[in-house]
């Protein structure tokens, strides 16, 4: 196994007051070549995650494919009672009284939709997670507040302690500061 | 950055939905002080002593069901459902606004929805609640409410798919959970921020634990949001496809006054009238207690009153369509129950302030300076409240007491225990309410500072506009 270089160092991280620095400082660091990095503000800034080159969100296909399983599982399961394993006569009606089921069917495939866009969203990002190294730098609980960060990860293969530090220095941020395991 | 002089209207003469001057910082710490360093005052003691009395009238009252049977309430035949359904209904309707100020104002990009929309999703899920006992509770056997449940029992029953009382399940089961998530989803980067700013090592653990380790990453931010708008696209059809089913409950009955297709329509338009009337029976109160002028501006109250009005214009012609219909189709069962029964019959006094409280007060909103008087204006939302109460209780009292064989006609008449319960959940709802307020922002924070963030450009010139500098008008209060 490759051994990790920096063992103390999580990154390096900017500190910004605004959003509009930090957006440049981002799209600056993705081309100079950095992919191992994250920005954290208290809003959602628009633009941001292109910035920092994340570009797969795939949320919107595990929420259509939730949909589809409540809408098929809903309706299956009404048939599979009322036509297979239970059926009734109800007032002469055909046993696939289909026009009937749609109400459930419509409510089960919300309801499997919405399950998977929240859990989705959750799993996908990666929570809960009570510890991660960002909240190891003091002034980060300004984050969900009014301050904004640039975090560059040690792991990037571009990352040099002391090269990247300069180059964040470079971007205008408010302090740098270093973010220990 | 110091707080500038608020101005009272934009250049374009409107109200701002937010009071200038505030930046991420200030409205961050004005909303989280709220809960973490407000100290307990009297009027958050007098609203939690009133809910848990009432709360405890609730246990005794459904102590009182349990113990005797739903016979303690004053049903009868034909008189089957009466407080309980319309307690269920005035409850589920009441929840509605919530759900469509979060849901379908967001996606319509109304901005001045946001300082509305944690409390109003609140209400959703506390009215939600109320309203479930009800069926519950008339059930007589509460504890066998998973029959209704499609699981492999030992008889190899299947619930009736054919019938609208299983719909109901359905929907409003589905509808409370999906509230719950949206309301959820929308709170953890709040508990983040009520995380990171406790000074108390417990609270920090307990914020930190619902926060998930919320960290505002721009990742998260960006599923954080297509969630949140896959959420609010799912959750606008589902509340008119709820107030649609409990409306299908009566329609798909063949009682005269009840089996009319006007009904899901109507159901979902008083829905919502009932709703807002009760966002601003509440709204008005907590601004003031809360000092949340700010915030909650006139221009939120100006156009609930609106929305009210308009709700309140579709629910007139609701019931003028529901006369016609009676007079021109010339059913005689449906005739004698809405054109003869409603006005004149023994529950005439109640359909007379029915038409008061929700036609004849309601237009007084049409007036500017009504919509701007807040005390009016509260004291019409609560009549709202009441108008609807009392349609509900005409729609299945009035229309059961007298069906096709007068015979069998046999009039209502409330029961202690009736009163009781309804009371009672009243108070399970002021106490949530009350909890709520003391736990958690009563405003979204996260969503408030975005708002800074476009409308007054601090924190980001890119979206900066006029009203980062303000003409300064001191003392002018929105």
């Amino acid at each position: 196994m490759k051994p990790i270089p920096h063992p103390d160092l999580y990154g390096l991280m900017a500190e910004y007051h605004e959003t509009g620095p930090l957006l440049e400082a981002a799209r600056k660091a993705y081309a100079d070549g950095f992919r191992r990095m994250d920005a954290f503000s208290p809003i959602p800034v628009e633009g941001l995650a292109e910035a920092i080159g994340f570009e797969r969100n795939a949320l919107p296909k595990v929420v259509f494919a939730g949909g589809l399983i409540g809408c098929f599982g809903g309706f299956f399961m009404q048939w599979y009672s009322a036509v297979v394993d239970y059926p009734l006569n109800i007032g002469g009606r055909p046993f696939n009284s289909w026009p009937a089921f749609l109400p459930i069917t419509f409510e089960t495939t919300v309801l499997c939709a919405s399950l998977s866009a929240v859990f989705g969203m959750i799993a996908l990002n990666g929570l809960p997670k009570p510890y991660h190294p960002v909240f190891n730098v003091e002034s980060f609980e300004l984050a969900s507040r009014s301050h904004f960060f640039l975090c560059v990860q040690s792991d990037d293969p571009k990352f040099d302690r002391v090269a990247t530090r300069a180059f964040l220095e470079g971007l205008g941020p408010v302090a740098v500061h270093e973010v220990g395991f | 950055m110091t707080t500038l002089p608020t101005s009272a209207e934009e250049p374009n003469g409107l109200h701002p939905v937010l009071a200038p001057g505030h930046t991420l910082g200030t409205v961050t710490d004005k909303i989280s002080e709220l809960v973490l360093a407000r100290p307990l005052n009297w009027r958050w003691i007098t609203g939690i002593t009133v809910g848990s009395s009432l709360l405890t009238l609730l246990l005794v009252s459904v102590a009182a069901v349990l113990a005797n049977g739903i016979g303690v309430w004053g049903l009868n035949r034909p008189v089957m459902w009466a407080f309980d359904i319309t307690n269920f209904v005035w409850w589920v309707g009441i929840g509605h606004a919530g759900t469509l100020i979060s849901a379908i104002l967001l996606l319509l990009k109304q901005e001045w929805r946001t300082s509305i929309n944690r409390f109003a999703e609140a209400m959703t899920l506390f009215a939600v609640a109320c309203a479930g006992l009800f069926p519950l509770l008339h059930m007589g056997r509460p504890w066998l409410f998973y029959w209704l449940m499609p699981y492999p029992n030992t008889m190899a029953l299947w619930p009736q798919w054919r019938s609208p009382l299983v719909w109901d399940v359905f929907a409003v089961s589905t509808y409370a959970t999906v509230s719950l998530l949206f309301w959820y989803v929308g709170l953890v980067p709040d508990l983040a921020t009520l995380r990171d700013r406790a000074r108390n090592r417990w609270l920090k653990l307990i914020y930190g634990i619902f926060a998930l380790g919320w960290r505002g990453s721009a990742k998260h931010w960006h599923r954080y949001r297509t969630a949140y708008l896959l959420l609010a696209g799912l959750a606008t059809p589902l509340v008119v496809s709820v107030h649609t089913v409990v409306s299908l409950d009566f329609t798909a009955g063949i009682v005269p006054g009840w089996h009319s297709t006007i009904f899901p329509p109507y159901f979902v338009a008083g829905a919502i009238f009932s709703g807002f009337a009760m966002v601003l029976t509440l709204a008005i109160p907590l601004r003031g207690a809360f000092g949340l002028h700010d915030f909650i501006t006139q221009r939120h109250l100006d156009n609930m009153a609106k929305v009210m009005l308009a709700t309140g214009l579709i629910v007139a012609y609701s019931y003028t369509m529901e006369f016609f219909f009676a007079w021109y189709g010339m059913n005689i069962y449906e005739y004698q129950q809405i054109v003869v029964e409603r006005p004149t019959g023994p529950y005439a006094p109640f359909w007379w302030a029915l038409m008061t409280c929700n036609i004849l007060i309601p237009q007084a909103l049409w007036s500017p300076w009504v919509r701007r008087n807040v005390l009016l204006l509260w004291v019409i939302s609560i009549i709202v409240n009441i108008g609807m109460w009392l349609e509900r209780f005409l729609i299945i009292v009035v229309s059961l007491h007298a069906d096709y064989i007068p015979a069998s006609w046999r009039m209502f008449y409330p029961t202690f225990w009736d009163f009781s319960t309804f009371l009672g959940t009243i108070g399970l709802f002021i106490t949530l309410l009350f909890l709520f307020i003391r736990v958690l922002p009563v405003i979204a924070m996260a969503e408030m500072r975005e708002l800074v963030h476009e409308t007054q450009g601090h924190n980001g010139g890119a979206h900066a506009s006029g009203l980062s500098t303000p003409t300064p008008t001191p003392g002018v209060e929105s």
